[in-house]
């Protein structure tokens, strides 16, 4: 086996080989059981679990359709794309210049512009939602998605930084120094030769804001409890305090992870050689 | 046409008290090949560095072509550089590498695909030219890099160890091609090697650079017969010229038992002596020694001697030409045969 390396028993690879299967399952499994109990009835998900039984459609019909909510599937599935691309744009467009200028091309003080980006990131989030509520209100940004494409281009941006740096510092140096002497603009160096070497970790960046803001639930729910709020919180609303409750929100559920499965399925290749390239580092 | 003056140009990497590169005074006429060479740290590389514009000059001042650049960005000066590792755009075919500058300068389409053409047939390249570089192999690399910088049809090439990627047969190969083209262009090259012996077989002058500071800017043939210090001595040619310590003594300098030609003045201030292996021989009646090393290299042979100098074992290497008959262990007796060369307690050249 060329798997197999020297001095190590066929036991210790099925051992190991059993063991990352087992791991995975564990993750996998409520993911699966999500999915399943979303074409079940109530009756059926709220009885003994079983795999077996008769799909139907009815939940998806029921969470995309109903309006008992203050809160539509349509709204919030376009209050949440709107959010998350244009918060994701907005990252990208100062992260990248933020990052040309902490790593090809270091300012003087960049370690600690490069620590002022991640302190911002140590205050739990609670900590400063009153203080973010009374600014909202008073710029009447309450119940409005710009009020959360802000925060999540805030959310997201030092991350972003901090990932972009690293991809831009295996950029090799002379390359740069080339564009340069052939003539090239700043703006030339980066569209034309740093950009296309980077692009797999701007992929892995812009895959990582995305599913952060579309995941993002505390400031919608706290900013945007009564209009322009986002996918969780519909997915939320289906838990009511009477009558049974699972399938349809399992359905919800799967509902709103599509679009980041889709998305990262889209990126895999390039996110996947993008971490490997991270981690190296 | 250009020719590059540096004028006491300095260059003090920030954190450091040690300049990189010491007042440095060089000028290099229009169409010259000059060839700067150093060991490692010596500031060669951050001498043409700041000759590109990527290192900041401190102090002093470089012009090219009369006019003064010291404080030009790079892409002013009309310069192009070959860089070590190439530094190809691996995103672009071998032509948008080559005709990147030239897009740069707004130059039309047709014009750029033409003066492409024209470096790429100069180099062989033809067949390349819509390949990416990770499908070339390291000597068409290198061609890539070169023909990066003719298309420009710059005032002065700059090329920092251009060479040291490739093999060793095909470095050789490359080296003639490379003197033989800067000959045909006639541009003004600046040279940046490690390597002695691309630095003599390159350059029409070397500039010798040790810890920053230009110890010796001369052509080939004089930097060999006449190195200006110790340093430039045992740094120029291979092997290396061999230097002893010697004691002063009234009116004579000896090596083993071989007397040194040398005035009184110039004995009473050497304390190194230096004779190349060529100026070396082996005879009946001369300094007697012990057979060390041979290193057999076919047409001729360099002999390590063990000798006594000064009552103490010294061993010197002596070059013996065509078929060697000496082996380890033979007993030998040197004698010099040809010119010598004395250094003061400074290091410095002793000229009598």
């Amino acid at each position: 086996m060329s798997s197999q390396r020297i001095g190590e028993s066929k036991w210790k690879n099925a051992v190991l080989g059993i063991l990352a299967w087992v791991v995975s399952l564990l993750v996998f499994f409520p993911v699966f059981w999500m999915v399943l109990n979303g074409f079940k009835t109530e009756l059926d998900a709220n009885t003994d679990p079983k795999l077996l039984f008769e799909p139907t459609f009815e939940q998806y019909r029921t969470v995309t359709t109903q309006t008992e909510g203050l809160l539509g599937f349509q709204e919030a599935f376009t209050n949440s794309f709107i959010a998350v691309i244009t918060s994701t744009v907005l990252v990208m467009l100062l992260a990248i210049p933020a990052a040309y200028s902490l790593s090809i091309r270091p300012i003087a003080a960049w370690r600690d512009v490069l620590f002022f980006f991640i302190s911002t990131k140590f205050l739990p989030i609670v900590a400063a939602i009153l203080p973010l509520w009374i600014i909202a209100r008073d710029l009447d940004l309450l119940n409005t998605r710009l009020v959360l494409i802000i925060l999540y281009t805030a959310m997201n941006l030092p991350l972003a930084v901090w990932m972009l740096r690293s991809f831009f510092n295996e950029v090799p140096r002379e390359l740069v120094e080339a564009a340069q002497i052939d003539g090239s603009s700043i703006w030339g160096q980066i569209t034309s030769v740093i950009l296309p070497i980077v692009a797999p970790g701007i992929a892995a960046t812009a895959l990582l804001c995305v599913i952060f803001a579309w995941n993002e639930f505390f400031l919608a729910v706290q900013l945007n409890p009564v209009d322009g709020s986002t996918v969780p919180i519909w997915v939320s609303s289906n838990v009511s305090t009477r009558g049974n409750f699972l399938a349809k929100l399992s359905a919800a559920s799967t509902l709103a992870t599509l679009p980041v499965v889709i998305a990262g399925w889209v990126a895999q290749k390039r996110m996947i050689r993008g971490l490997a390239m991270g981690a190296i580092k | 046409m250009a020719e590059v003056t540096y004028d006491g140009a300095t260059r003090i990497y920030p954190g450091t008290d040690i300049p990189a590169v010491d007042s440095l005074d060089l000028h290099i006429t229009d169409g010259e090949f000059l060839v700067l060479v150093g060991p490692s740290g010596s500031g060669k590389s951050t001498a043409l560095r700041m000759l590109a514009g990527l290192e900041f000059v401190d102090h002093g001042s470089i012009s090219i072509a009369g006019r003064d650049v010291t404080l030009e960005a790079p892409q002013n000066r009309d310069i192009a550089m070959v860089f070590q590792n190439y530094a190809l755009y691996p995103n672009m075919t071998v032509a948008a590498n080559m005709g990147f500058a030239l897009k740069q300068q707004g130059l039309p389409k047709e014009e750029r695909a033409k003066r492409v053409r024209e470096a790429a047939r100069i180099l062989d390249l033809e067949e390349y030219l819509d390949r990416k570089p990770r499908a070339l192999s390291g000597g068409q690399r290198q061609r890539v890099a070169m023909g990066r910088a003719i298309v420009r049809e710059p005032q002065v090439f700059l090329m920092d160890e251009p060479l040291s990627n490739l093999d060793a047969k095909l470095r050789v190969q490359t080296r003639t091609e490379l003197a033989d083209l800067q000959a045909r262009l006639g541009t003004t090259t600046v040279y940046v090697t490690h390597d002695q012996v691309e630095a003599m077989t390159m350059g029409h002058r070397v500039a010798v650079l040790r810890g920053g500071e230009l110890q010796q800017v001369d052509r080939p043939r004089d930097l060999y017969s006449a190195p200006a210090n110790r340093f430039v001595a045992g740094f120029i040619g291979s092997p290396a010229m061999n230097l002893v310590d010697v004691a002063p003594s009234d009116g004579a300098v000896t090596l083993g038992t071989m007397k040194v030609d040398a005035s009184a003045a110039a004995a009473a201030a050497a304390t190194t002596v230096g004779v190349r292996p060529e100026h070396l021989t082996f005879t009946s009646d001369g300094t007697p020694g012990e057979v060390v090393v041979v290193e057999e290299l076919g047409s001729q042979a360099f002999v390590h001697v063990a000798i006594q100098h000064q009552g103490e074992r010294t061993v010197i290497v002596v070059r013996d030409e065509g078929e060697t008959q000496t082996q380890r262990g033979d007993n030998v007796q040197l004698a010099i045969d040809g010119p010598t060369h004395l250094f003061d307690a400074e290091g410095n050249r002793i000229t009598d």
